[in-house]
């Protein structure tokens, strides 16, 4: 994190809305903007008045394409909302557009904003009143909390894996050339230049093949992640199946059926939301379902949101109000199901042990309450601020940034091996490589790098 | 209890290579200064290898010298086998390592600290520090004399409730024979600091006479040895061999026969060791598949015949120790003169110190070395020479002096130190350096000599003769770049004949220094300067044009590393009531307590988002309390 270089996000809420926002703040605002802007008369932008709307094209500066027909807004500094020279793309498209848009400055030399950034910025430049210090925080706090869960939830066990294993590669490599640098009297058995060349081109392909997805868009599941939870038995897969109106779950009269999880997108009005039904929580000796159940409760804290199903036609058990004491410290919404049949557990019930938590009743046999659920749910995903900066659709931006810088490094990297440049500048590339992947999958320390030469090589003078 | 007649500004305590840098730093900067120690005839004692330098420590101990220290003169007069390591390598990692007469070592450096005006040294066993209103004012001896002074300095290296063992037998002692102190850490205890414990090894020591070096690998030094210090000319005293042999499957054998007599594998030893260093017992268990462990045979000087044999540290029984040693090839016959042993000791952790040394807890109290838990005699010089600035600082009523990442290994080792919460004995790697390029041992100089000149550490001889270093690099690198060759025919048949492709268009000596395959040398012999540069001069020259690109960008690192430092947070600032913090975040702040934005950031459990939050906070109060006195 930098305090004073220049920042880019998108600054309007995910969804299908006519016109989003693309904000770019700092010193090179400006001539970042004038890479990636063209105005009809061709003017300069630089000459462009403070606080004015331009009409322009953005053009891809490389391949010459216009992406979009824009409202080009200009502050200079100090008057703008962070004190620093600040441009705003009124874009037309969809989030693919304000997506290509924000890459476009990346590109150009803008850094992705930290979540809150801006708002920070303009708190530090003074543009925002003290009394306002703990809003700042708390949006700070919030911001940062979510999009970092988003960002590990969003991305696919699989590709999970894969960014995990490329980073373990990579961290396994620098370990081997800092070993050779710092160990040169030690009798080790280092990688030749040509194993190592080996391993930094797969490295290398790996990345590639990473952002291959991502630009396809594959790499970040679209959207928030939401669990099912509950009982065995109490209505889980029909609510989902509800939710989807298609019968994907198979549902049956036997206790645990469900034994793994299902994951289905759900378009609510524009926002991307993926359901999860879990294997039913409850006690059990059963090996193979307890996998399932193990599996359901690290839903818990990997779901942004948690839908908790209690049966109403059956009294509350111990494992019920020990899920209720677990919803309350979360993100939750409870929802009653089986109200066709005679009520033996009541709203009041469930809110005597989770007073703060929205109940909704549901038939999943008569198909009622689920209109309200959708509603609560949406209200949940945006009510917070959840989707604001910190959208889906940053995460994947913020991913594929990485990945690319991560690229980039592992080719500069190679490029210094087959120049024969001594070890120390091939690490410079490695471990700047391993920066970046550590965006997405957290840092790797030099202390982390240590322990992996003392746990491979026998050093030791 | 009796008063000392004199009182000091600068007392240390302890008189190893911590010791030593500190107590003639103070006094070189016009401190009265007391050294103590418990015994004279161990000042500057190499408890361990006889060794200086080596990857990281070649730095550090180039470091010290810029400053003034002393280390680097002192195994200039005294080595007796220089080595530059990694000379394979880029400058950057290319390190200095000399085998020293022990003895001499410590002569040397007992006649440096004796011959240096404003400095006492007295035999003195501590058992107490003297404390009013929450600051040092000086220590107690074991013979109830009192001496005053304005700040406490302590190196006490492994000499806090030092434990040694050996196979099943373990003794307190700060060294084999030598006597621990231990009162001193009662009174740290009682002075509400948190104590640690750490272990580290020794090998066994054996009589030359008796080794067969014939089967060996001989280790010769460079044949044209260059010292560590920039004010030494030439290493003129002649050098001696060092030799390689290995253990063998039989030496395993013998070990693992015996683990169980191990103290370390007995569970006798409850402190942690460094991994980087561990015992022969270690490795034979950890890495079960090597066949074969190197151990240098190190002669311990010139006028003994005590060989080190590095590499098999061991706490093994005595008569363990003489199987394994009869085991390995060349030691046959060998003699052992001094046992291995591990040794447990105090430490204080380094979180409880600010970036200057001096603690949090007491004021004008200064740790530096083996008690912050490092190891390594450059290690504990460099934190000593710190302290023993920061301390003269305080006396003065000046600004203390700290040493940032990017400026030197000094600062990353300190910062290290009081940023992570250690708990393995800590050494230097270049690896821990975020900006290796830049901190080289050939630059030491440039980087950290003006700071020691305005210390007062650096004197008049040396600061001319860096000076026109300066100059002469300036020089040359100016005439490289303005010196354009032409490709005619008389100029592409010199190029030729050194081995230089020919040109197509004019080209600059700097833009032909760039590619990859020359080197100055060829450029000297293309185009040589008007007279014959120093070596320094020539190095620094082809160092800065080469590199140029990749240091430039780690300068621009540097520069964006420096304004998070610069970002001060105060030291009032109140954690426990900010909000917005998480808890790990909010006691780790609070236990640390940083010194910038930078420091916090580096702090283990600390998340960008604290730091935002963080800057938010600092903003605030400084904003409400701008208000309050307007």
């Amino acid at each position: 994190m930098l305090l004073s270089d220049t920042i880019a996000a998108i600054a309007t809420p995910h969804g299908e809305g006519g016109i989003g926002i693309v904000r770019v703040s700092g010193s090179l605002a400006i001539a970042i903007a004038c890479k990636v802007f063209r105005s009809p008369q061709h003017a300069s932008l630089v000459d462009f008045p403070s606080h004015t709307l331009n009409y322009g094209h953005i053009v891809d500066p490389i391949e010459g394409n216009v992406i979009d027909e824009v409202m080009l807004g200009i502050m200079r500094a100090p008057k703008s909302y962070t004190a620093e020279d600040v441009v705003e793309f009124n874009c037309h498209g969809g989030s693919s557009t304000l997506s290509t848009v924000l890459d476009l400055t990346l590109q150009a030399g803008a850094r992705l904003a930290e979540p809150g950034e801006f708002t920070r910025r303009a708190f530090l430049n003074g543009r925002i009143d003290l009394a306002q210090a703990e809003a700042v925080v708390d949006l700070i706090r919030s911001k940062t909390d979510l999009a970092r869960q988003i960002a590990m939830d969003s991305l696919s066990g699989r590709l999970s894996r894969e960014v995990n294993s490329l980073n373990d590669r990579l961290a396994d490599l620098l370990a081997e050339v800092e070993a050779s640098i710092d160990f040169p009297e030690e009798e080790l058995d280092f990688l030749d230049l040509t194993a190592m060349r080996r391993t930094a081109q797969a490295i290398q392909d790996g990345l590639e093949q990473l952002i291959a997805t991502a630009s396809d868009g594959k790499i970040v599941r679209d959207g928030i992640n939401i669990a099912i939870l509950g009982k065995p038995n109490v209505g889980k897969s029909s609510l989902l199946n509800k939710l989807l109106k298609s019968t994907r779950a198979i549902v049956t009269e036997v206790p645990g059926t469900t034994r793994d999880t299902i994951q289905e997108t759900l378009n609510l009005r524009g926002i991307p939301v993926n359901l999860t039904d879990t294997a039913g929580i409850r006690r059990t000796e059963d090996i193979v379902e307890k996998q399932g159940v193990e599996r359901s409760k690290s839903y818990f804290d990997r779901a942004a949101l948690i839908l908790m199903v209690f049966d109403a036609s059956e009294q509350l058990t111990d494992l019920d109000i020990e899920l209720l004491r677990e919803a309350s410290s979360r993100h939750a919404i409870l929802v009653l199901n089986k109200v066709d049949l005679p009520f033996a557990t009541f709203p009041k019930d469930l809110k005597s042990h989770a007073p703060e938590k929205t109940v909704i009743q549901t038939s999943t046999l008569h198909g009622s309450g689920i209109e309200e659920l959708k509603s609560a749910v949406l209200r949940h995903v945006i009510g917070g601020e959840c989707v604001l900066a910190n959208s889906p659709i940053v995460t994947n931006v913020r991913h594929d940034d990485a990945l690319r810088r991560a690229q980039s490094s592992v080719s500069h990297a190679i490029e210094s091996l087959d120049a024969k440049m001594p070890p120390e500048f091939t690490a410079v590339d490695l471990r700047n490589s391993l920066d970046a992947i550590g965006e997405i999958v957290g840092n790797t320390t030099s202390e982390d790098i240590l322990d992996r030469i003392f746990s491979q090589f026998c050093i030791g003078k | 209890m009796n008063t000392y007649q004199k009182t000091y500004d600068v007392i240390v305590v302890g008189a190893g290579h911590a010791g030593c840098e500190a107590a003639l730093a103070a006094a070189r900067m016009g401190c009265e200064t007391l050294i103590v120690t418990i015994d004279p005839d161990t000042i500057a004692k190499m408890s361990c290898n006889p060794a200086i330098g080596g990857l990281a420590k070649g730095h550090l101990v180039k470091e010290i010298d810029a400053l003034g220290g002393e280390m680097a003169k002192n195994i200039d007069k005294t080595g007796i086998q220089f080595r530059r390591l990694n000379t394979k390598k880029g400058p950057a990692v290319r390190s200095s390592r000399a085998q020293a007469d022990k003895k001499a070592y410590q002569d040397e450096m007992k006649r440096v600290l004796e011959s240096q005006p404003h400095l006492d040294i007295k035999q003195v066993m501590v058992d107490e520090l003297l404390t009013e209103d929450g600051k040092c004012i000086g220590i107690l001896s074991q013979t109830r004399t009192a001496y005053l002074g304005k700040t406490v300095v302590l190196t006490t290296g492994t000499f806090l409730k030092g434990l040694i063992h050996l196979g099943d037998v373990s003794y307190s002692a700060g060294r084999a024979g030598e006597s621990s102190a231990e009162k001193l850490s009662e009174s740290f205890l009682s002075l509400g600091f948190e104590i640690g414990r750490l272990k580290t090894g020794t090998p066994p020591r054996v009589n030359a006479q008796t080794v067969n070096f014939d089967a060996m690998e001989i280790q010769p030094g460079d044949p044209d040895p260059l010292p560590f210090s920039f004010s030494t000319e030439k290493i003129t005293q002649p050098q001696m061999p060092c030799h390689l042999t290995y253990t063998n499957e039989k030496t395993h054998e013998i070990i693992r026969n015996n683990l169980h007599r191990s103290a370390m594998y007995s569970g006798r030893i409850k402190g942690i060791g460094p991994r980087y260093c561990p015992s022969i017992e270690d490795k034979v268990v950890r890495f079960a598949d090597k066949a074969r462990h190197q151990v240098f045979v190190e002669p311990e000087g010139r006028d003994t015949d005590e060989i080190y044999l590095n590499g098999i540290s061991a706490c093994l029984p005595e008569d363990v120790q003489v199987d394994m040693v009869h085991s390995i090839r060349g030691l046959e016959d060998a003699e052992i003169v001094r046992f291995g042993y591990a040794v447990e000791y105090d430490f204080a952790p380094a979180t409880q110190l600010q970036p200057t040394l001096e603690t949090k807890r007491v004021e004008s109290l200064y740790f530096a070395g083996q008690l912050n838990g490092t190891t390594g005699y450059e290690e504990a010089a460099a934190q000593g020479l710190m302290a023993g600035i920061n301390a003269a600082l305080k006396v003065h009523g000046d600004r203390p002096l700290v040493l940032d990442r990017s400026q030197a290994y000094t600062g990353v080792l300190i910062d290290d130190l009081v940023t992570m919460d250690i708990r393995e004995p800590y050494r230097m790697f270049t690896s821990r350096a975020e900006y290796r390029l830049e901190l080289r041992e050939d630059n030491a100089d440039l980087r950290l000599t003006e700071i020691g000149r305005q210390l007062g550490l650096v004197d008049d001889t040396a600061y001319r003769r860096f000076q026109t270093k300066r100059q002469l690099i300036d020089e040359e690198l100016a005439r490289l770049n303005r010196t354009i060759v032409k490709p005619t025919r008389g100029s592409l048949t010199r190029l030729e004949e050194v081995g230089i492709t020919p040109l197509d268009k004019p080209t600059s000596l700097t833009d032909l220094l760039k590619r990859p395959e020359i080197g100055y040398r060829q450029i000297k012999l293309v185009s040589p300067p008007s007279c014959e540069l120093p070596h320094a001069v020539e190095e620094q020259s082809e160092i800065q044009i080469k590199y140029e690109g990749y240091i430039r960008r780690q300068a621009i690192q540097i520069e964006q590393f420096k304004k998070m430092e610069h970002f001060r947070i105060p030291d009032d600032l109140n954690y426990e009531t900010a909000r917005g913090l998480k808890t790990e975040a909010r006691e780790k702040l609070e236990k640390i307590r940083p010194a910038s934005i930078g420091q916090a950031s580096r702090i283990p459990g600390v998340s960008p988002a604290d730091i935002s939050i963080l800057m938010v906070l600092i903003h605030q109060k400084t904003r409400s309390e701008l208000r309050a006195a307007s």
